[in-house]
């Protein structure tokens, strides 16, 4: 009951691929975890079965103790897209705002929200003239504003300068010690650093759930990039249990 | 449903029209342009004594026709553009209910066509002399259902549409025939029964036939508000159709 999410040997179909297969692990409650893999892997995937708007072909997904996709969960989760989807033809502040509306928030904290994704000298702004970097902080304050007690954010630092990087883990390390529970995907390996926990994917299945440091340990090197590409090796070089057995017949 | 989120969500479709500022103005003249056509068309036409002329009967067709063609078209590139941009995925994370999005766009485009029949009314009016027995109020009433039709039809295929191609191509599958059968080309009852069965079937043929009634009635008549009511129940119907072809999970 710790947990925010337990996942249960989740199966995903898209488009005639096995995409997830057979994922079972747990997100603890007020902390940072990173969803690690390359791209296709199945992180977004991954996200879209926890908020509960992917068709899922078995396994289960719990979600701060319900069934992903109740709706009493609605108030309580809040999804940041990989693509920014917040309205082109309307301002920061009115997007923000309409938002927070949504979750039963108002005009404070909608300007609150912008300021922590460092949008507040943009807040007048259509989000169609914003950059790139601008436009997914903008999408970003949309699914903090209604102060969800989970936060599920799809790659939230594409295309950020270092310095926004920096400030926008400090947020989330700051709503974990509020206790908020983000579950934070990325292709990038130096943003795991900065997660308390790690899920690794690779082609739909969990390679690694651990703390860095103890992913660190287990690899035997400091750089958790060489300590991913170990643990991948060594997943592709340890036969399975089956194939062990089926070996030492044919020896 | 829930007033709270109802009313944000018409707010923000209307923040929308209203950042756009040669949409407003399309909404606004073109049926008025298009009157003024109508009327040159058939200024010279002889007119039989104790008749309408050609102009009143067919502006007055107009007045209900324009809102729904417009509305059609606009309401079926709003939702795609919803899906598109990945807004609608996010909305359907939230306590937003489907119902709320939906009559959102009802009631934002009926405000919309509220605007623009009144425009265009008070041209067909006052500068062309349209002549009705029944009041320019129950006109512009009707107009607006009409509308709101168009709405409605326009949220429901736009959930078969996977692309602005194929949103597009709904135009002459699902608006053309019922402008052809509704008895501006050939009265109702002139037509082979198949014909008039279909027409029968198609909404707008009884919103037609309400504006015809205030034409020629001084006082709304039974079958006005019979005819009303049929588009009424019209609306609903696709309104909940639309619904429940939203899927909040998809694979």
């Amino acid at each position: 009951m710790d947990d925010a999410i337990a996942v249960h040997d989740l199966v995903v179909d898209r488009g005639g691929r096995r995409v997830l297969d057979g994922i079972s692990c747990r997100v603890p409650r007020g902390a940072v975890t990173g969803l690690l893999g390359p791209s296709g892997s199945g992180k977004t995937t991954f996200m879209r079965a926890v908020v509960g708007v992917q068709l899922v072909a078995g396994g289960t997904v719990t979600v701060l103790g319900q069934p992903a996709g109740t709706p009493a969960l609605r108030h309580r989760v809040g999804y940041l897209t990989q693509a920014p989807s917040v309205y082109a033809d309307l301002t920061v502040r009115e997007n923000a705002r309409y938002f927070a509306a949504l979750f039963g928030r108002g005009r404070a904290e909608a300007d609150r929200a912008i300021s922590d994704v460092g949008l507040a000298e943009a807040a007048g702004q259509l989000v169609g003239t914003l950059s790139g970097g601008q436009r997914s902080r903008a999408s970003l304050a949309c699914a903090l504003v209604g102060e969800p007690e989970l936060v599920i954010l799809d790659e939230p630092t594409v295309g950020q300068d270092p310095v926004l990087r920096a400030d926008l883990w400090a947020r989330f390390h700051a709503m974990a010690a509020a206790g908020t529970t983000l579950l934070v995907s990325s292709h990038v390996m130096d943003e795991a650093a900065r997660c308390d926990r790690l899920l690794l994917i690779r082609q739909g299945r969990l390679i690694a759930d651990d703390s860095p440091a103890a992913i660190r340990a287990a690899a035997g090197v400091d750089d958790l990039d060489e300590a991913f590409l170990r643990l991948i090796r060594a997943g592709e070089a340890t036969p399975t249990s089956t194939d062990a057995t089926d070996a030492r017949e044919t020896a | 449903m829930n007033p709270r989120i109802l009313a944000a969500t018409t707010g923000r479709i209307l923040r929308q029209l209203r950042h756009d500022r040669r949409t407003i103005a399309l909404l606004v003249v073109v049926p008025s342009v298009l009157l003024t056509l109508v009327y040159f068309m058939y200024a010279d036409q002889p007119t039989r004594p104790g008749q309408p002329t050609t102009f009143d009967r067919i502006a007055l067709v107009m007045l209900g026709i324009f809102p729904f063609v417009i509305m059609f078209l606009v309401t079926s590139i709003a939702m795609l553009r919803e899906r598109t941009s990945g807004t609608l995925e996010r909305l359907l994370t939230t306590p937003l209910g489907k119902l709320d999005l939906l009559f959102g766009y009802g009631i934002a485009f009926g405000l919309a066509a509220a605007v623009q029949a009144a425009v265009a009314a008070a041209v067909a009016y006052w500068i062309f002399d349209l002549e009705t027995a029944g009041s320019i109020g129950l006109v512009i009433g009707i107009a607006v259902l009409d509308a709101v039709l168009g709405v409605a039809l326009g949220l429901l295929c736009s959930a078969f549409a996977r692309t602005e191609f194929q949103a597009v191509q709904f135009l002459p599958v699902v608006v053309i025939p019922q402008l052809l059968l509704c008895g501006l080309f050939v009265a109702r009852d002139q037509m082979a029964g198949w014909l008039q069965a279909l027409s029968d079937a198609f909404p707008l043929s009884y919103a037609i036939e309400a504006l015809q009634e205030v034409g020629a009635h001084a006082e709304p008549t039974g079958r006005m508000w019979r005819d009303v009511a049929v588009v009424f129940g019209a609306v609903v119907l696709a309104l909940v159709l639309a619904a429940a072809t939203l899927r909040r999970r998809s694979g």
